[in-house]
């Protein structure tokens, strides 16, 4: 076990830099530079590249990159918050918290609506009630996050007047409601339906039918039985997600004004800002390597089929 | 032996095949008007090849399924019937009738441990009076199928399928019962292992006076284990009699052609042997024909068969069959 996780570990090491090296070349690839503005001229621009080592070959620059990241310096910001330190950025002025926050509240809402939804309908199979979630699901599925947002904005925030439109740094818990519910409401369908159908499948395993031969009674049979066993392909799904909800909150905390890393993530690509987009991807792509960990040990949990570590023969 | 222990009249199970808009609603007609008796410290056993009904006949009888219509009556007391719209709680017959099922890695949760699994009927019905006295009798029911204590902490998927098998078993008994379905209880086990399961439920049904209805397609190893045998076509029971009486005088057609299917050791007379051949494919439980359901594959059908049901009837002591043949002599 504790071989097997120094081995990802390392794997995951490799993975990061990797990630840099692609990244690197991605934001090199897209014309155009932070300095550039209407008035900007091309002297000003070679003497902002000069003082920021932007002239320098570009393995030059990557080796810098790594070079100051093995150090733990995630380098500052060019243009967004000129010469603060990124790190600073976005774990000092609460993005990070604030989307995590969102995040981890979302996912909760996905769990704890989602897999019940799930067992429900699967439990009810082809009666109203399925016919029901399912539809309802589907739909959650298909309707974009912005549409969903907007409509939460128009009738809670502008016609009732019960929710504020402006979310902010999340002050009260008010603030919340909005934007957790549309960021939370396609995971929460897609969880429904990924529970609904490995639910069915578990469901017509013999070894509920032999728990039903011992006599257990229905509610212990979902709950113990099928639940339990079912819940894979459910976990398999939240890793990513976990990751996925934070950077894709972009939309959501656009929409409620929320300050959150999401939003500051686009608008970093959007500028330029080379040393903020590097450290925000590797941030968030160590979040999924890190989830993905994570899910790999609570498979092992859940499913002591599950061997970690590869067989001898 | 004559005691009855369970006693089913006309039960029937079908399943709905859904339909849709252009396609009316139909019914899968797995077991078909089924009445037999089974006596107390006997096996029955129950054959016919695969999709006769046999399995869903086994699940019905203790109520896995619900009965479509029909009576099941144990030890005298009705536990359904379609017609006074009786259907009792099991949870009290969950401990006296119980079944092994075919496929031990599946019939087994794979996220308990065994002693999970052969413990969990215990509470249910609350057979043990503390901690101790669970682990006791778990070990004492392990014991009994020939596993190890130690066994009792591992998951299944660390047994062969010979082990699983017998962990089913215990955990059948753990309820103590007196009726048990054995459902092709060896069919998917190796050649090797299955003469031990075979013994292993004989020894059983001794010492502790069970009575099994034992499913298998192999007609050779319920004539070893079986008191008595009903072979089952398309839902239907088509005969039923006593073990040796059946083999060696089988009366119905379709029982003659599924011994003369028997492989015999004896190269010379396995040579020798007529084999019936059957010709056709079994007609599916959707749309089964009318008259005698065996008549579309019967070497010797007439016009009667085609159009009229035969009913089972009582041809020699204890030897049932449902031909029309027969009643002509």
């Amino acid at each position: 076990m504790t071989g097997y996780i120094v081995k990802r570990i390392v794997v995951a090491f490799l993975t990061l830099l990797l990630i840099m090296c692609i990244t690197f070349l991605l934001m090199n690839a897209v014309p155009g530079s932070p300095f550039l503005t209407e008035k900007s001229t091309p002297e000003m621009i070679a003497r902002a590249n000069a003082k920021y080592g932007l002239d320098k070959p570009l393995y030059v620059q990557l080796f810098n990159y790594i070079k100051s990241y093995l150090q733990g310096d995630l380098g500052t910001s060019l243009k967004m918050q000129e010469g603060t330190s990124v790190s600073r950025i976005i774990f000092h002025q609460g993005k990070f918290t604030l989307s995590l926050k969102l995040g981890v509240y979302a996912l909760l809402l996905a769990v704890i609506i989602g897999i019940p939804l799930g067992c429900i309908a699967a439990y009810n199979r082809g009666k109203w009630i399925d016919g029901f979630l399912r539809v309802m699901t589907t739909v959650g599925v298909a309707v974009p996050t912005f549409v969903l947002a907007t409509l939460l904005l128009v009738t809670f925030a502008v016609k009732l007047q019960w929710l504020p439109t402006l979310s902010g740094s999340l002050p009260d818990a008010k603030s919340y409601v909005m934007p957790v519910i549309s960021l939370s409401f396609y995971y929460t369908c897609y969880v429904a339906k990924l529970t609904r159908t490995s639910m069915l499948d578990a469901i017509n395993q013999d070894y509920i039918r032999t728990a039903r031969a011992k006599g257990v009674k229905t509610r212990a049979l979902i709950l113990k039985h099928a639940l339990r066993n079912s819940l894979i392909p459910v976990i398999t799904y939240l890793g990513p997600v976990m990751a996925g909800i934070i950077t894709g909150s972009f939309v959501v905390e656009s929409t409620f004004s929320v300050p959150g890393l999401g939003k500051y993530y686009v608008q970093s690509v959007l500028n330029r800002d080379y040393p903020v987009i590097m450290a925000t991807t590797v941030v968030l792509s160590a979040l999924v390597i890190v989830m993905n960990l994570v899910v790999d040990i609570a498979y092992k949990i859940v499913d002591p089929r599950i061997t970690l570590t590869e067989k001898e023969d | 032996m004559s005691d009855i222990l369970l006693k089913i009249e006309n039960l029937s199970k079908y399943f709905p095949v859904k339909g849709n808009l252009f396609r009316k609603k139909k019914y899968v007609q797995a077991v078909e008007s089924v009445s037999l008796e089974i006596f107390k410290g006997e096996t029955l056993g129950l054959v016919g090849e695969s999709g006769c009904g046999k399995t869903t006949l086994g699940r019905t009888i203790i109520r896995l399924y619900e009965p479509t219509a029909g009576r099941i009556e144990y030890d005298g007391t009705p536990i359904y019937d379609s017609a006074q719209k009786i259907a009792v709680d099991m949870l009290p017959y969950r401990r006296k009738m119980q079944i092994i099922f075919q496929d031990p890695s599946a019939s087994l949760d794979p996220r308990m441990t065994v002693g999970e699994i052969v413990g969990e009927a215990l509470d249910i019905h609350k057979l043990c009076s503390g901690k101790k006295d669970r682990q006791e009798r778990i070990k004492a029911l392990l014991d009994e199928v020939g596993l190890n204590t130690e066994h009792a902490n591992r998951f299944p998927h660390e047994f062969s399928g010979g082990q699983q098998q017998r962990v089913g078993i215990a955990r059948a008994l753990a309820v103590e019962p007196e009726f048990i379905v054995c459902d092709e209880p060896i069919s998917a086990l190796d050649v090797s292992i299955q003469s031990q399961v075979v013994n292993m439920l004989e020894d059983l049904q001794r010492d502790k006076g069970l009575t099994y209805l034992f499913i298998a397609h192999d007609i050779s190893v319920v004539r070893h284990i079986s008191n008595r045998i009903g072979v089952m076509y398309l839902g239907q029971l088509v005969e039923l009699g006593e073990s040796y009486e059946l083999c060696s005088h089988p009366i119905h057609p379709y029982t003659q052609t599924l011994l003369s299917a028997v492989p015999l050791p004896d190269p010379e007379k396995s040579r020798a042997r007529q084999r019936i051949l059957l010709e056709g494919d079994i007609p599916s439980p959707l749309d089964p024909p009318g008259g005698c359901r065996f008549h579309t594959r019967c070497p010797y059908a007439t016009e009667r068969c085609r159009a009229e049901q035969p009913a089972l009837k009582e041809y020699g002591p204890g030897h049932y069959a449902a031909c029309h043949l027969l009643e002509q002599g």
